[in-house]
């Protein structure tokens, strides 16, 4: 029997009736040899309510082929648990975790079944953010500290608790929830499209381009418009923007956290630069407003062509200086080598996706393994993969990464002539009724999935969205673990995941 | 090493605002919006059904800042009505001023109601505490760079301070998320009296497209009394740094 419906990120979205609904053991069982191979990574699990219980959908990402495997199941899970998939493969677990928490669902023999971020329409409403269970180890040398949710700085909030030995961290466990605004329901409270837009742009405004990206091509795979290869290109442009900008926030905060001020403030004023290029393109520092499905409400003229070109020319310059003294500067460099490490096999056991697993030395990069847009068209992408997964190489691969997207920024724009044919953006299209329809993009800080189920008449009946940070939350935990806790602050920078992004 | 870093500094140069009352956006910025009421409100109608957060009502012609993204979808469906200005002062005392209305050319900033405390203790030095509860990060980074090396707003003596015991007040970024909305409580009245409250953020002002989210508890808000609403989306430097500086400015007799 078919296991599953093997598809790319470029074909259109796929009638629910030609994904295989599959026995849970058979899926299992295949599972558990298959995801044996690095190859495979989950791309999104979740459940949906069907009547008379749940269905169950599985994307699977296969990074040798493009390929992308969707299947399905209705489990019997009332009078049988599912066997965990976690218990075989980590990278499961927040995806079973999330089904757990949201529906009750019983995995057995998963190691970790805690609850993920305390859902408004979670199943047990005993469990609250106060009650979190956390993990503890008894011994007379053991303290803990408990950090949040509110930190020191204006960041986002989540709670952090450390099991140290004298200075030493033994075990970090985070805690999230704290940022849940209900956004997956949000997404489907009506059809209005441009709210739509708007709440992706909201998942994480650090990569409103990012997840404005995907939803905008999740909604275009729902129909047969083809929107031409100058509107990719402009969205290239949009999101190599935000991953510069975000890579110079970064570099600035681990200089910050080291008292590297010389460092820090070229990189605020670099940002700067690169935001303000993105304000005088679309109005919005952050890129708001830029992606829009189907067409764009500010295409690129000559003049911002050229103001593009030069502001990213004089960054890509400066931000090279910095870094050409930063690989030479040895009290840096003994600071960030050989702290926070996640080896290799480690980032590929919990599924470690973008930047952070690049630095580990997994060849992780949608833009390369399943690319869309003008990156399936226009340019050849070759990852940035750095190997000792310490906090030097992850800020290598942003040192690197920052200049690529400048070189590609000036690839495609050098040759652009701007046509005035791009459209103007359609919030009322037609979409495919009963299909499934996915988006794959590479953020600035990972792999960015989105999922769509619609119903007979086209509506988007249920959405899914996956932040980067929701596999890679657990790679930070696994990084301070024996370095000293006044560590964790850079080890995080070198990270900077999403608490918004991942609790939804 | 050492040219390595002298050749960084020279092409740093200067990079601080110095007058930063002066700056003026680019043009594509939407800022401030001015509206134009006519008697064909089909346009407008269209404008108001696809506004994301309703900002928009139709008899009377509003926009309430508070609720819009600053998206600029209205002004395609209504050009002749509505028209986004570069004008980034856009900050409150009171909630309402921030509902504008057809033919209003400015923002509304009524200094009658601000507490005469707040320039006496907070005038010279102004300590924030400051409390995302459901922002989406945007906010945050905004409020980040109003320190930082180009806007640098230390160099009047506001800052961002990390414990609510040395704040002098607090900014409240995000539509408050239910599983925060304790802990923001309980940091606000961690914060010594007197003590101000600034409300950051279109989200944080109305919730904005998390109004009516089951997840969302803005209880908060009916409970304290705001000194200054701040829209935007995310709200621009430039925007916190001039509502601050009006807050605290003496008041002219």
């Amino acid at each position: 029997m078919k296991l599953y419906y093997i598809t790319n990120n470029t074909s259109s979205a796929v009638a629910i009736s030609d994904i295989p609904v599959v026995e849970y053991v058979d899926l299992y069982n295949d599972l558990k040899e298959r995801m044996k191979d690095v190859r495979y990574h989950v791309g999104h699990y979740f459940a949906t309510e069907i009547e008379n219980g749940l269905k169950f959908y599985l994307i699977l990402l296969d990074d040798m082929s493009g390929e992308v495997y969707i299947t399905s199941f209705v489990p019997d899970y009332y009078t049988q648990g599912l066997a965990s998939l976690t218990a075989v493969h980590q990278q499961f677990h927040p995806f079973e975790r999330e089904i757990h928490e949201l529906y009750g669902v019983p995995f057995d023999n998963h190691p970790w079944l805690k609850p993920l971020r305390f859902p408004f329409d979670r199943r047990n409403r005993e469990s609250t953010m106060d009650s979190y269970p956390f993990y503890t180890i008894e011994g007379e040398e053991l303290h803990e500290v408990n950090v949040g949710p509110i930190h020191a700085g204006i960041i986002e909030p989540g709670a952090f608790r450390f099991i140290c030995d004298g200075e030493q961290v033994l075990h970090l466990e985070i805690a999230l929830g704290y940022q849940h605004r209900g956004v997956e329901s949000e997404m489907v409270r009506n059809q209005n499209r441009l709210r739509q837009t708007l709440i992706a742009e909201s998942v994480a405004g650090d990569t409103a381009v990012g997840h404005a990206t995907a939803y905008a091509e999740l909604l275009e795979k729902l129909t047969t418009v083809d929107i031409g290869d100058d509107l990719r290109l402009e969205r290239l442009v949009a999101i190599e923007l935000e991953r510069i900008a975000m890579h110079l926030a970064d570099t600035g905060a681990l200089g910050t956290d080291i008292a590297f001020q010389l460092y820090q403030v070229v990189c605020e004023a670099l940002r700067t630069v690169t935001i303000n290029t993105s304000q005088a393109w679309c109005g919005n520092r952050f890129g708001k407003s830029l992606i829009r499905p189907f067409g764009s409400n500010h295409p690129l003229t000559e003049e911002k062509v050229a103001l593009i070109r030069k502001n990213i020319a004089d960054v890509r310059r400066r931000y090279n200086e910095l870094r050409t003294d930063i690989l030479e500067s040895h009290t840096l460099l003994a600071r960030f080598e050989q702290c926070g490490l996640v080896p290799k096999e480690e980032m590929e056991r919990i599924g470690g996706v973008g930047q952070a697993a690049r630095a580990s030395g997994v060849v992780r990069d949608i833009r390369t393994t399943h690319p869309s847009g003008y990156y399936a068209v226009g340019i050849s992408h070759m990852p940035v993969i750095k190997g000792d997964g310490d906090v030097m190489s992850r800020l290598a691969t942003r040192l690197d990464e920052v200049l690529q997207s400048a070189d590609y920024i000036e690839k495609v724009l050098s040759t652009y002539k701007p046509s005035g044919n791009i459209p103007a953006p359609n919030y009322e299209p037609a979409l495919q009724g009963e299909a499934l329809s996915f988006s794959l993009i590479e953020g600035w800080r990972g792999e960015i999935c989105h999922v769509a189920l619609t119903d007979k008449e086209g509506n988007i009946a249920k959405y899914k969205i996956k932040d980067p940070s929701v596999h890679n939350w657990l790679g930070l935990a696994i990084a301070v673990r024996s370095e000293g806790i006044s560590d964790f602050p850079i080890n995080n920078k070198s990270f900077n995941l999403s608490y918004c992004g991942h609790d939804l | 090493m050492f040219f390595g870093k002298a050749k960084i500094l020279r092409s740093h140069g200067w990079q601080y605002i110095p007058d930063l009352d002066a700056v003026t956006l680019t043009e594509e910025f939407r800022g401030f919006p001015l509206l134009t009421d006519s008697k064909d409100k089909s346009d407008i109608e269209r404008a108001a059904k696809i506004c994301p957060t309703s900002a928009i009502t139709t008899a009377p012609f509003t926009l309430d800042m508070g609720k819009c993204l600053f998206c600029g979808e209205c002004q395609k469906c209504a050009p002749n009505n509505i028209k986004f200005t570069n004008e980034h002062r856009l900050a409150a005392t009171r909630r309402e001023d921030l509902v504008v209305k057809a033919g209003q050319t400015a923002p509304k900033f009524d200094t009658s109601v601000i507490r005469p405390e707040i320039a006496k203790y907070f005038g010279k030095a102004l300590q924030l505490r400051e409390v995302s509860a459901g922002g989406d990060c945007s906010v945050e980074m905004e409020l980040n760079a109003t320190g930082n090396v180009n806007f640098d707003f230390g160099r009047y003596g506001v800052g961002f301070t990390a414990s609510p015991r040395h704040a002098d007040g607090l900014v409240l970024t995000g539509p408050i998320s239910a599983n925060m909305a304790e802990a923001l409580d309980i940091c606000y009245n961690s914060i010594a009296e007197p003590k101000i409250l600034v409300v950051a953020g279109s989200e944080a002002v109305s919730g904005g497209l998390y109004a009516d989210s089951p997840a969302v508890d803005r209880k908060f808000l009916d409970k304290y009394h705001v000194d200054l609403w701040l829209p935007g989306a995310p709200t621009h430097p430039l925007c916190f740094i001039d509502g601050i500086t009006r807050l605290r400015a003496k008041q002219k007799k």
